[in-house]
């Protein structure tokens, strides 16, 4: 028996599937609040990639084949990567300089004003910044999971 | 001879290094005009409650754009070195 | 001298990183001076941008009538921090292949072990 089939007991597989959820939630939070709270694109992927990593120890090198496959986590990385870059060229489309922030202050998507000093925050507000904050955490969720999970196969290939 | 080179270049940059904490003071930094614009005119530019955001993803943004493709070259350097390392044969999902 | 504790901290840990690079033989060990370096010179920068008496940079429900901490110089750690794990997952996948190829991760048998 190889490392192929090696697998954590029932309480731990059970305990790692009700946990991935909340991690999930957890890190999705983090990374849409960036424009309120401490936190942001960078800080909310690798919380989400700790939780693809948790999977990743709880069950076996077969389980995982099964339920995750590689290539879903290239093109998350590539997606992310680009929608960072589409939203910063879509700003010299509209005639301003590259990365301008311009849905600040006006009345399109993410648009409200805030006022001066200290307030409880509003979603609705900072512009680009929450669509930048979001590429960015897809761009870190794909990248670190596809790292972890290059490591994985590596070392389950050598020993059968 | 590799000893004494190392204990020598640990031994000159200790005493450089040590000129930082003799000539900074810790909670009064030197040159403040920039952070002050920034905290100043950061919530009526960008609109954001978040300082350190607007400034990684609004004054910054260039900055930031450098960073995520430094780590998107990291993963497509890990992924290279493992196909390498296995004799260039196509890996589990097919 | 009590008021510069963070600036002695990132001299000490510098230097032990240092220390760990240039004295030790094991390949891992060497990979962790230089994230030690790394967090030394995140520290430092964090530090320098520190005001008496300030609070974090960020007006949701912040109390009223305190001064901010300055804020570029959190962001440039944060990138600081990014290209620190991008380092760290290359130089632990050379490890890898290194140890694949001649059997041991000591420096100075990786120097006579011919292919």
């Amino acid at each position: 028996m190889g490392v192929k089939n090696l697998r954590m007991s029932k309480i731990v597989r059970i305990s790692a599937n009700l946990l991935y959820t909340f991690v999930i939630i957890f890190g999705l939070y983090v990374i849409l609040h960036g424009h309120l709270t401490p936190g942001g694109g960078f800080q909310g992927g690798a919380v989400v990639a700790t939780g693809v990593a948790l999977i990743l120890v709880a069950f076996s090198y077969e389980d995982i084949l099964a339920m995750l496959k590689k290539v879903t986590y290239t093109v998350q990385e590539s997606a992310g990567l680009l929608l960072f870059i589409g939203t910063a060229l879509l700003a010299m489309g509209l005639g301003v300089t590259f990365f301008y922030n311009y849905l600040a202050n006006s009345g399109l998507l993410f648009g409200m004003s805030v006022p001066f000093g200290p307030n409880s925050g509003n979603l609705d507000t900072a512009g680009v910044i929450p669509i930048m904050n979001i590429a960015v955490g897809i761009e870190v969720w794909g990248g670190l999971a596809l790292i972890v999970f290059y490591m994985l196969s590596g070392i389950a290939r050598e020993r059968v | 001879m590799k000893r004494i080179v190392s204990w020598l270049v640990l031994a000159i940059l200790g005493l450089a290094m040590l000129a930082i904490p003799a000539f900074l003071t810790f909670g009064v930094p030197a040159y403040s005009d920039m952070d002050l614009y920034f905290l100043n005119y950061g919530q009526l530019q960008a609109a954001a409650n978040n300082i350190v955001t607007s400034v990684v993803f609004d004054y910054r943004g260039f900055d930031t754009l450098g960073e995520s493709v430094v780590l998107f070259t990291a993963v497509i350097g890990v992924g290279l070195l493992f196909r390498k390392l296995h004799g260039g044969e196509e890996l589990e999902d097919e | 001298m009590f008021l510069n504790i963070p600036y002695i901290a990132v001299v000490v840990l510098a230097l032990i990183g240092l220390a760990t690079i240039l004295f030790k033989r094991n390949l891992i060990k060497i990979f962790l001076g230089i994230v030690i370096l790394e967090s030394a010179v995140n520290l430092f920068l964090i530090a320098l941008g520190y005001r008496d008496g300030g609070i974090a940079p960020i007006y949701t429900n912040a109390p009223a009538g305190e001064e901010m901490v300055f804020s570029t110089v959190q962001a440039l750690t944060l990138t600081s921090i990014v290209i620190g794990v991008a380092t760290t997952a290359v130089m632990l996948t050379f490890a890898m292949a290194l140890w694949k190829q001649y059997g041991s991760i000591e420096t100075n048998k990786i120097r006579r072990l011919k292919e």
